[in-house]
């Protein structure tokens, strides 16, 4: 399907298609077994000047564009869902600074993310604070020019590696929600340090740490926008960031198709290829679908943030929780198409399903997603 | 330091298809790259001006669709570009090309080094290399996988043989031409996309050039291709059986029979 895209969107895909080919797909096995972080591919990725996708030119970057951030991902996803996050991921830790930053933040940490010298992380999710993010218990305690945090976050996609991060806290519990704030915190401040690194079922590129902190001093000078304004900008993140995880899953999903379509074509049982059975051709065709609704729903969302619409919280829910739900029966037939070879290790295609179930699950679960898409639809008729 | 890097458009394949009627290569259909080789060489150029400074030509002779191959070059770092380009320089072999290369060379301007990549692709003649540093009157190394050292007006670099390798020092000007042993290329970078974009290719043609029309083109072209063929495949062997002495004496017979 033809999505009449500019000349510079072409660019940013035909980019990102050359190097998922030429870089990432030959190293996609080696690092799901290691569980490294990629960093040869990341300073690739930065050379190429990706990470300028979502930051203003005036700090280093190409222009904030999501559509262009989407194509970037998912044609690195269809090569491999864990390093394509990491660059994600990225994207996630820098928009609260490029949405709520101040023009001093903005000098300070923007262009070394740009340049992909530097990678970002955004650290939501605690222990008992996943779907339900009102209950973080993090805090930040005002004394003189510094807040002081302390608590522990958990699952951090880029913890460990990333330099730069945006950590919500409790300011003020008696508040509730609206209690939270968000601070830039650098690696390497004293009394943030990092704990167990998880041990995952897929994205296994992609670092995901514990980060602790025991009475760390963050300057003043690094809490984003106002006190009380954690939650606004954890949602607004979002907003920006779901069609970038949506667009992840579709990746994942087109990388699947593509090797299912290829596989078929090869397969011979019976004296023919298995591509001429209709039992195969079917599931071809329905995956093919799926991925092609999945594809215009995530492009259409990511134009609309473009243009600057405020509210998508729906289209960005209804695009993550699409595009990952058809990312993971795109991923289970494709595997079913490869049969006993791709249960096996040897063949790429049961890592496409250990890292499409990921995408269901984080930055708000598939069961959130439905929940905020209800929510509006409901709103939306009481008006 | 200034180079010159000289690349070639070639059809993206190794299975080449031949018009049995033309004897030249059926380019219609199959995508347009810039030789494999001299994307090498295109890398080891701008490795070089990143260390010395300076600045980075490229030059390729072909029709006006070449002009990509030196945007491409162009956003992966060089400078500029130029296609030397005319119906005149239309059915060169060989030395007629670089004869050809070697003028639009002295336009260019001034330069320390020229690289090639050690042949291309769809020719495999590895000749126009050594032809341009035959006309300009430089010394050329050919297969050179490691630039070592720059000084002073010298380069020493590492020539690849069969087996090891030679050290050659060589004064510049010099044109090399590189094996991909020699580096790893890198991927364009967006800024440089889009600065190949809006770059101004420079077209060289005869009127430009004032070459001699006798050594261009076709009739410059003292090569002449009689008839392009696939060779038959080749028919299985025939397995001696037997004592030793016995298949000796048979081998010695059917080596007589196949003499007379």
């Amino acid at each position: 399907m033809d999505y009449l895209f500019s000349e510079e969107t072409k660019m940013v895909k035909d980019l990102a298609h050359k190097i998922a080919e030429e870089k990432i797909r030959p190293v996609a096995a080696k690092y799901d077994q290691s569980e490294e972080y990629p960093w040869d591919i990341i300073k690739v990725i930065a050379d190429a000047g990706l990470f300028g996708l979502f930051i203003p030119e005036e700090y280093g970057g190409m222009h904030v564009n999501v559509l262009n951030l989407c194509l970037a991902t998912e044609e690195m996803s269809r090569a491999c869902g864990g390093i394509a996050v990491c660059y994600a991921a990225s994207a996630l830790g820098t928009f609260p600074i490029v949405l709520f930053g101040n023009d001093e933040q903005k000098k300070k940490y923007l262009p070394d993310l740009a340049s992909g010298k530097k990678v970002a992380a955004f650290a939501v999710t605690e222990p008992e604070a996943g779907s339900d993010a009102s209950a973080i218990k993090t805090t930040a305690k005002k004394e003189g020019d510094y807040y002081v945090l302390n608590g522990l976050k958990h699952f951090i996609t880029n913890g460990g590696d990333a330099e730069t991060y945006v950590v919500i806290a409790m300011t003020d519990k008696t508040k509730g929600a609206r209690g939270a704030s968000a601070f830039i915190v650098e690696k390497g401040t004293p009394g943030f340090t990092f704990g167990k690194k998880e041990d995952k079922f897929g994205i296994r590129a992609s670092s995901t740490r514990e980060l602790i902190f025991t009475d760390c001093k963050v300057p003043k000078a690094n809490l984003l926008s106002k006190e009380g304004m954690g939650f606004i900008v954890t949602m607004r993140t979002f907003d920006m960031s779901r069609p970038g995880v949506a667009a992840q899953a579709l990746g994942i999903a087109q990388g699947a198709l593509e090797l299912a379509v290829k596989y078929a074509r090869e397969r011979v049982q019976f004296g023919k290829s298995i591509s001429s059975f209709q039992g195969i051709q079917w599931m071809l065709a329905d995956m093919a679908t799926g991925v092609e609704s999945a594809r215009a729903l995530v492009y259409a969302t990511a134009r609309m943030v473009d243009a600057g619409i405020k509210d998508v919280a729906k289209e960005s829910a209804m695009a993550k929780m699409y595009a990952s739900d058809v990312a993971m029966k795109v991923t289970v037939d494709a595997l079913q198409i490869f049969g006993g070879y791709g249960y096996m290790k040897d063949y790429p295609i049961e890592k496409y399903v250990r890292d499409a179930k990921i995408t269901q699950i984080y930055e708000g679960t598939n069961q959130i997603q439905r929940s905020i898409i209800a929510l509006q639809l409901i709103k939306e008729m009481a008006k | 330091m200034n180079i010159i890097v000289c690349i070639k458009q070639v059809p993206e394949t190794t299975e080449v298809r031949i018009n049995p009627e033309t004897n030249t290569l059926i380019r219609e259909g199959v995508k347009s790259i810039i030789n494999p080789f001299d994307m090498y060489a295109i890398e080891e150029a701008i490795r070089l001006k990143e260390r010395f400074g300076g600045k980075v030509s490229v030059v390729t002779m072909g029709p006006p669709q070449a002009d990509n191959a030196l945007r491409e070059a162009i956003s992966l770092g060089a400078d500029e570009g130029f296609l030397v380009c005319d119906r005149a320089f239309a059915g060169s072999d060989t030395w007629a090309t670089s004869y050809t290369l070697a003028g639009a060379i002295k336009k260019v301007g001034s330069f320390d080094l020229i690289l090639c990549g050690k042949q291309a692709s769809d020719g495999d003649t590895a000749q126009v290399g050594p032809g341009i540093s035959t006309h300009l009157d430089i010394p050329q190394v050919t297969y050179v996988k490691k630039i070592e050292e720059v000084r002073d007006n010298i380069m020493r670099v590492e020539r690849m043989m069969e087996e090891g390798f030679e050290i050659i020092e060589t004064p510049l000007p010099v044109l090399l031409t590189v094996v991909k042993e020699i580096n790893e290329p890198r991927l364009p970078s967006l800024k440089g996309i889009m600065r190949s974009k809006s770059a101004k290719i420079t077209i060289l043609t005869q009127k430009e050039l004032d070459l001699d029309t006798q050594s261009i083109g076709l009739c410059g072209s003292p090569t002449q291709v009689v008839k392009i063929f696939t060779p038959p495949q080749r028919a299985g062997g025939q397995m001696l059986t037997g004592e030793i002495s016995e298949i000796v004496t048979k081998l010695v017979e059917l080596v007589k029979g196949e003499v007379h």
